[in-house]
């Protein structure tokens, strides 16, 4: 009685669902697309051409969807455990600093494989710290931590742009950013995946920074459903009292679960700094914190679902780039509406198309959604 | 004969698998005071919102003096001179008494004139009735009771003849319940209708001229008051259902295993709920404490458990003292052999969005034997939950289904098998059979006699006075969060129904 959504076979909450609600937001976006008097089904084929038609798509694609998979998981990290992280855009920002010092300490001196983990210590720390102190705010003050976080995001881009027209420029440099990185903390690409299957890349970002990520896919996955502190971060997530009664600690708890989510956030800066841009720049991230949450929501916080969404955002963000240069009706503005529309039904709107699928399967067989179980008399 | 103000009529509603109200008939006469009584969870609530418009009847008729009437909306109802008064006021705080009377009435775009309006309207209201209050003051500087004469005021303010109070007197003190019922016979005199929701049986008996009980969703029977007593309807109430009485020895007592000392608690409004208690559990035997939901069972649970925080007062388990300044951790009490089967398991005894084997584990998550390192070893843990579930048969049997999916019967046993087999020295448990089928209660009720049998010391709180008779060695029975008396298994019903009902004075001179 008190889930009364959760009846539908998994395949169908999984699989259907999600797919339902994308494929409405593109056809609402197909009206969009209309409305500025192009053709959608064009539009689309541009769309899934761009990002997945060519080798070069196809790693811009992954490199975006790298970013993406880092801030989805940092979000659900945080939501297993009850938790709404909106800081993540911050904490990756911020974590951007840790990156430059340890870029700029080390590049003359170390190989990549060396600074590498040495900048995902950094960034990881950076990210933590920086999630810390709204998660300590909420612990022990009860600030909320959806105010805090938010907050937090304007100190960190205050911070960042303060620091990068400062201390982090070189001197005698108009732009805001750090200098760039020598070969010791450039990330080798992956490009020569891609091309195994045949595929030519001209150039293109995707770097080792990807299987980083992928990795931290399978460690949140361990973390969440096979270690002690997932067990007490869910039971947290689901019931606060539950998880008085069990002994967790709400303090401890809370702010455990917020430095891990800030660690993964923090992680992602590694991407665009170490593996594209070789410096770091203002406003590197771009956006990519607040898209983690529409990942993490249309992934259904599981790291399997966040991966597939990322590289879903990840397909926007690239052929979304090439519809714009090929449709000049089409801005850069329609892609983020786009965008907005998958991120209004796959994430905001997640259960509007759940009571009629629900009805639908009941209708056609009521044991797969669970009806024996209340037979006989009512209690 | 006075005429009827309201007529329900064959009344159902359900949610979900649960029949809040079946088949409901109650007649309600115009210019009465008319009390209903039941336990929590008995349907009075849900029926009264049927009433006001908060929930639609699945099946069923409403009749307002003598027309049909079909109620969809709170608006439905008080068009219709129907007026209530929340257990929880609906005030805004930071409001004056007459802007709270007019919210929702406004009959102009300006405040102005509407103001004027009320403000006439207001002192004509009051002087009636004899409700004063100022009605320029806000509401959060009020005490409870005058807030709760503003929520009247509300009502009458939007023409009601039938006014229906639910639980009124929870957050009053004595003398502001006093003061209410002058009020409330007022407006019979002037010829309103009262309903009275409670679950107090002296207030009834003190005020209303008919009172109905109910009972697990049903109408058990209609009495006018002067021709009732507090016995019968404190049986009407608890039920006479067959007494599932279980074999038992007699009780060997040893050692005290959890003494409580003066032990008082408040909730979280500040209200007084455990006031002052004392009592001890020994080894081999077990303590029932009786009383109406509400009295601060609840409370004193928590409190025992680590959950909430004292006042005052200690609490020593196998001699050693509990800390209760709400630093104590649940889970360090676990480990002294202090084990709790909570009133609530759907929130706190259980995640009903984990799976079974993972609900098995609560609260013993940091046993090293679930453990292999940080993380779970989730083979033990299987193992684990499988043989708790062939030795407490808990169905469907398998350890990966979402424990929202099994019967409540079900549920408290795998609550109950994660306490129990951890070995505890004190095992308190909370309405041990709440919403538990007919079948598990016997099941429960054997293991925690055996339980005693072992000498451990039992502490149980139900509000089932069958259960409370059947299983206890010694019982407390608790009223207005004191413990008003104890008794024997051998007590009477009545006996402890006249206790529960806080009429004990009388009682002792028996």
């Amino acid at each position: 009685m008190s889930t009364p959504y959760a009846k539908l076979p998994a395949w169908a909450d999984y699989g259907l669902i999600p797919l339902i609600n994308l494929s409405v937001a593109f056809i609402v976006a197909g009206f969009v697309v209309l409305l500025v008097g192009e053709n959608p089904f064009r539009a689309a084929v541009i769309l899934v051409e761009g990002a997945f038609g060519k080798g070069t798509g196809i790693a811009f694609t992954l490199f975006y969807a790298t970013t993406f998979i880092f801030t989805g998981l940092s979000v659900a990290v945080a939501a297993h455990c009850g938790l709404f992280n909106i800081g993540t855009e911050g904490q990756a920002y911020i974590a951007g600093l840790g990156i430059a010092i340890v870029c700029l300490s080390f590049d003359s001196v170390l190989p990549w494989w060396l600074t590498f983990p040495l900048a995902i210590v950094a960034s990881a720390a950076v990210g933590a710290l920086w999630a810390l102190i709204p998660a300590y705010l909420q612990a022990k003050r009860g600030s909320h931590i959806v105010i805090t976080t938010i907050m937090f995001n304007f100190i960190a881009a205050s911070i960042m742009v303060y620091l990068l027209v400062g201390a982090l420029k070189p001197a005698g440099s108009q732009a805001p950013q750090t200098r760039n990185f020598l070969a010791g903390a450039e990330l080798p690409k992956l490009n020569w995946i891609i091309e195994l299957f045949g595929a030519k890349i001209r150039s293109a970002p995707l770097n080792v920074t990807f299987l980083l990520a992928l990795a931290m896919a399978f460690l949140v996955w361990l973390l969440i459903w096979r270690t002690k502190l997932g067990y007490e971060m869910r039971t947290y997530g689901h019931s606060p009292k539950a998880a008085r009664y069990a002994g967790i600690s709400e303090t401890r708890i809370i702010i455990t679960a917020m430095m891990i989510s800030g660690a993964l956030a923090g992680m992602m800066a590694l991407n665009p700094v170490m593996g594209d841009q070789h410096n770091v720049a203002i406003d590197f991230v771009s956006g990519a914190g607040f898209v983690g949450i529409a990942v993490a929501l249309m992934g259904r916080l599981h790291p399997v679902g966040i991966v597939l969404a990322a590289i879903l955002f990840g397909m926007l963000y690239q052929g979304g780039a090439e519809l714009a240069f090929e449709m000049p009706a089409i801005s850069r503005d329609m892609i983020v509406i786009i965008q907005g529309l998958v991120i209004l039904f796959a994430g905001a709107l997640e259960h509007m198309f759940r009571p009629y699928i629900q009805a639908l399967f009941a209708s056609f067989s009521p044991r797969s959604v669970g009806m024996e179980a209340v037979k006989g008399k009512g209690a | 004969m006075a005429q009827a103000a309201i007529e329900l009529i064959g009344i159902n509603k359900s949610f979900g698998a649960v029949r809040a109200n079946r088949d409901i008939n109650l007649e309600i006469a115009r210019g009465t005071i008319h009390g209903i009584v039941g336990e929590n969870g008995a349907g009075k609530s849900t029926l009264m919102s049927i009433l006001y418009g908060f929930y639609q009847a699945d099946s069923g008729e409403i009749r307002v003096g003598g027309n049909p009437a079909s109620i969809k909306t709170p608006n439905d109802a008080i068009a219709l001179g129907i007026g209530m008064v929340h257990q929880h006021f609906m005030l805004v705080d930071n409001f004056s008494v007459l802007e709270n009377i007019i919210l929702g009435a406004e009959s102009d775009a300006l405040l102005k004139r509407s103001i004027a309006k009320a403000r006439s309207e207001l002192e004509r209201l009051e002087r009636e009735y004899g409700l004063d209050v100022d009605p320029d003051a806000i509401i959060e500087e009020l005490p409870v009771g005058l807030q709760q004469r503003v929520e009247i005021l509300k009502a009458l303010y939007r023409g009601a003849e039938i006014l229906i109070l639910d639980e009124p007197t929870g957050v009053l003190t004595p003398a502001e319940a006093d003061h209410l019922f002058r009020i409330l016979k007022q407006l019979k005199d002037q010829g309103k209708t009262v309903v009275l929701i409670t679950h107090k049986l002296r207030e009834i008996m003190a005020i209303t001229d008919t009172v109905s009980v109910m009972r697990q969703g049903t109408m058990v029977a209609t009495r006018e008051t002067r021709k009732t007593t507090v016995e019968e309807l404190a049986e009407l109430m608890v039920g006479r259902r067959v007494l599932l009485r279980v074999e038992k020895g007699e009780a060997e007592a040893g050692a005290v295993k959890l003494a409580v000392k003066n032990l008082t608690v408040k909730d979280s409004r500040g209200v007084t709920m455990v006031d002052d208690i004392s009592f001890d559990v020994r080894g081999g035997e077990i303590v029932g404490i009786a009383g109406v939901a509400g009295n601060g069972q609840s409370e004193l649970l928590e409190a025992i458990s680590g959950i909430r925080r004292a006042v005052s007062g200690s609490v020593m388990l196998d001699g050693k003292p509990i800390d209760l300044t709400g630093a104590a951790d649940p889970g360090e009490l676990r480990d002294r052999g202090l084990a709790h089967v909570p009133e609530d398991r759907h929130h706190v005894g259980l995640v009903l969005a984990f799976e079974e084997n993972e609900n098995s584990i609560l609260g013993y998550h940091d046993d090293p034997r679930y453990l292999r390192g940080p993380f779970l070893n989730v083979d033990a843990i299987m193992a684990d939950a499988r043989d708790k579930i062939e030795k407490y048969d808990i169905r469907p049997g398998n350890p990966r289904l979402k424990t929202a999916n099994f019967s409540g019967g079900n549920q408290q046993k795998i609550v109950l098998a994660r306490e129990i087999e951890q070995d505890p020295g004190v095992l308190i448990v909370g309405q041990p059979t709440r919403g538990v089928d007919v079948g598990a209660i016997e099941f429960i009720h054997k293991r925690l006699i055996a339980m005693r049998d072992q000498g451990k010391a039992v502490l149980v709180v139900s509000v089932e006075l069958d259960e409370i008779r059947s299983l206890s060695d010694r019982i407390l029975v608790m009223f207005a969060g004191r413990i008003v008396g104890e008794r024997g298994p051998e007590a009477t019903e009545g006996e402890l129904g006249l206790l529960m009902a806080g009429v004990e004075r009388q009682e002792a001179a028996a």
